[in-house]
């Protein structure tokens, strides 16, 4: 295999990024298997696309009077909030209880 | 006729006329699911045993108590005369990527193992509404990450009915399988790159990507959201048009749901197909394998059994008055896989952001550090290989420093391929087609752990699928028979937007032709050795 176009490095800072946690084995596979998917998808920096063609987000178009009307702006009340709140793993009086959030300056 | 083996619309018929209650049709199809599936899939369940692997295991959670308070209402209403709606007792699983309130659904994942919705989502809503019986939520690939449902947290994952030493396709996996044991005669799954389709075609049924926006997405745990497509399961074109035509349609609770009229599709698939105009495009009948040691493409041929079930079709279209256009030219449809892996994991590491251990579901036990912590501990445990894989694909490729080379430039092809079906499904264009014909699948179903662990290679399952989720077109996979090794092949049809009645009709067109086929006469292995039973 050629030169992986993702390093160790930037392979790390992406973990860490993406909030997750990894084995050895996890990462040793995970970090192969990006490479690979990278080759794959080489491909797309050789086709020739026209400057005119735009991106699409969805493939049907989606013109107003396919689109559903929006709804009118006002509050409705949520049926059984506490059936929400009671799949939280850790509450307490109708709150969310997480761990400490420590205080970080913005760079 | 055993009551397993009819079709949805017969039971309902069966049931509505009174000759057979729906408790009746819910006992005859728990006790096939005791027949043929096995243990249920678990999160750290037990070795898989020799007997395991004569079974499917198409279920993660079975709602029996569900499904009988279901029935019970439905045979009350007939017997006050009420309308019991055009699913009456029909048994239905629905894949475990919708969320079913007070029930489990857990995305065949341990970071949602624990997670009861508290809502139903629209699909499954609009089946119960139309008098449906839930037997359970079926397995998948965690996430719907996966095309042979080996991915799934929940052991052991589906087997193929026709060769439990084969895998059932996926991403709906435990849906095709539970439809192909007879367990139940449809089932709801999804359709991200050919989800639905590949594993039809693996098992040898028929599946439904309907357009997009024509399915809620309501309640559906998201994957790539701009190509998501909620549809039926079936094992005929009939009742595969009378679930969709219980599903389809606008809802307030998904703003991508098109405001455009629903077809009678039952009446619609009857209708004559003469003057059709179906085409055969060279760019659907090669396929292309990436080798990763080499950077190379490898060119080949679709398998010639696989290429003869599909030219067979289009001469049974031929003979019933269709018009075959051959040297259709679909010149991107080779790029669909490069561009899904880009845009695909994009979408699924915004949607899989919003799983931290936090609000719903895993939560870490070691709490012992700060919130961050918090989030690496739960995702890393809750997460199986796969997600953490399409998390960190996405976020690299969109990244500021690397979107205009990857992100961008593939929602650019991805107009290109939407582009050639435009063009040979324009009304005043060259090609005038009403569909295209095409293989589903690159390969009939493969052996359990054969591709499973290369992900390059299991994405490439998709690649006759895929476009049709980009360009956001209907697609459907049939059965067109069965190779050398009795595995069945499917045969796909792709229409125009919003032609699901065009494609279901031409569908049921060849399945009335072929009836007599010698090799509809075969059944999927488990069904071989089942005692005769529940006979009407």
């Amino acid at each position: 295999m050629k030169q992986p176009e993702i390093s160790k490095d930037l392979f790390n800072h992406l973990v860490d990024l993406a909030a997750l946690q990894l084995n050895q084995q996890e990462s040793d596979y995970i970090f192969l298997q990006l490479n690979h998917q990278l080759s794959a998808i080489q491909e797309l920096k050789a086709i020739d696309i026209d400057p005119d063609v735009p991106i699409a987000l969805h493939g049907v178009p989606y013109p107003v009077k396919r689109s559903p009307a929006l709804r009118p702006d006002k509050v409705e009340s949520c049926e059984d909030s506490s059936a929400i709140l009671s799949e939280a793993p850790q509450l307490e009086d109708g709150y969310i209880v997480v761990p400490d959030i420590p205080h970080t300056t913005l760079e | 006729m055993e009551i397993c083996n009819l079709s949805a619309l017969e039971i309902r018929d069966l049931i509505t006329s009174k000759q057979v209650s729906a408790e009746e049709v819910l006992k005859a199809h728990l006790k096939r699911i005791d027949q043929v599936d096995g243990r249920p899939g678990k999160i750290n369940g037990k070795a898989i045993s020799l007997e395991d692997k004569k079974k499917v295991h198409a279920f993660i959670t079975r709602t029996e108590k569900k499904a009988f308070s279901q029935a019970k209402a439905v045979d009350e209403k007939i017997a006050n005369g009420e309308y019991p709606g055009i699913l009456a007792g029909v048994p239905v699983t629905v894949k475990d990527i919708f969320c079913v309130k007070d029930t489990l659904s857990t995305a065949a994942s341990r970071i949602l193992a624990n997670f009861k919705a508290p809502y139903t989502a629209t699909p499954v809503a609009r089946m119960e509404n139309q008098g449906s019986v839930m037997l359970g939520k079926v397995n998948l690939d965690e996430f719907t990450y996966g095309s042979s449902n080996e991915s799934s947290a929940y052991q052991p994952s589906p087997r193929n009915p026709w060769n439990t030493e084969r895998v059932p396709g996926g991403s709906s996996g435990g849906s095709t399988a539970s439809v192909a044991a007879g367990e139940a005669p449809i089932s709801l799954g999804t359709d991200t790159a050919g989800s639905i389709r590949q594993p039809a075609a693996f098992c040898g049924v028929v599946g439904l990507k309907p357009t997009y926006g024509r399915v809620s997405r309501y309640g559906l745990i998201a994957f790539g959201s701009s190509l998501d497509c909620p549809g039926p399961i079936a094992r005929n074109a009939q009742d595969a048009a009378l679930m969709l035509q219980a599903i389809a349609g606008l809802d307030s609770r998904d703003a991508t749901t098109a405001n455009f009229p629903v077809p009678n599709y039952l009446a619609a698939i009857k209708k004559d197909i003469r003057g059709k105009r179906i085409g055969l495009s060279p760019d659907y009948f090669r396929i292309a394998f990436p080798d990763a040691d080499s950077d190379t493409y490898d060119q080949q041929e679709v398998p010639p059994a696989i290429r003869d079930a599909v030219l067979q079709a289009a001469a049974v279209y031929q003979d019933l008055g269709a018009h075959i256009v051959e040297d259709v030219p679909m010149p991107n449809t080779r790029f669909g896989i490069p561009v899904y892996f880009v845009i695909s994991r994009v979408e699924a590491a915004s949607n899989l952001h919003r799983f931290d251990g936090v609000k719903y579901g895993y939560r870490t036990q070691e709490v012992n550090g700060e919130l961050k912590t918090l989030y690496r501990r739960s995702r890393g445990k809750g997460f199986g290989l796969q997600p953490k894989l399409r998390i960190l694909m996405g976020m690299y490729v969109s990244a500021a420093q690397y979107s205009e080379q990857y992100y961008r430039r593939a929602l650019r092809v991805r107009t290109m391929i939407r582009r050639d079906f435009e063009h040979v499904f324009d009304p005043n264009g060259d090609y005038r087609l009403d569909a295209l014909l095409t293989p589903t699948t690159p390969s009939t179903a493969f052996p359990m752990q054969d591709v499973y662990g290369n992900s390059v290679l299991m994405q490439y399952a998709d690649q006759l699928t895929v476009p049709a989720n980009h360009a956001g077109i209907p697609g459907i996979s049939f059965p067109g028979g069965l190779d050398k090794d009795n595995m069945p092949i499917g045969v796909q049809l792709l229409g125009p937007d919003f032609r699901e009645d065009t494609i279901l009709q031409l569908t049921h067109a060849y399945e009335q032709a072929t009836l007599r086929a010698d090799w509809r006469s075969n059944r999927p292995q488990v069904m071989e050795e089942l005692p005769h039973n529940d006979e009407l």
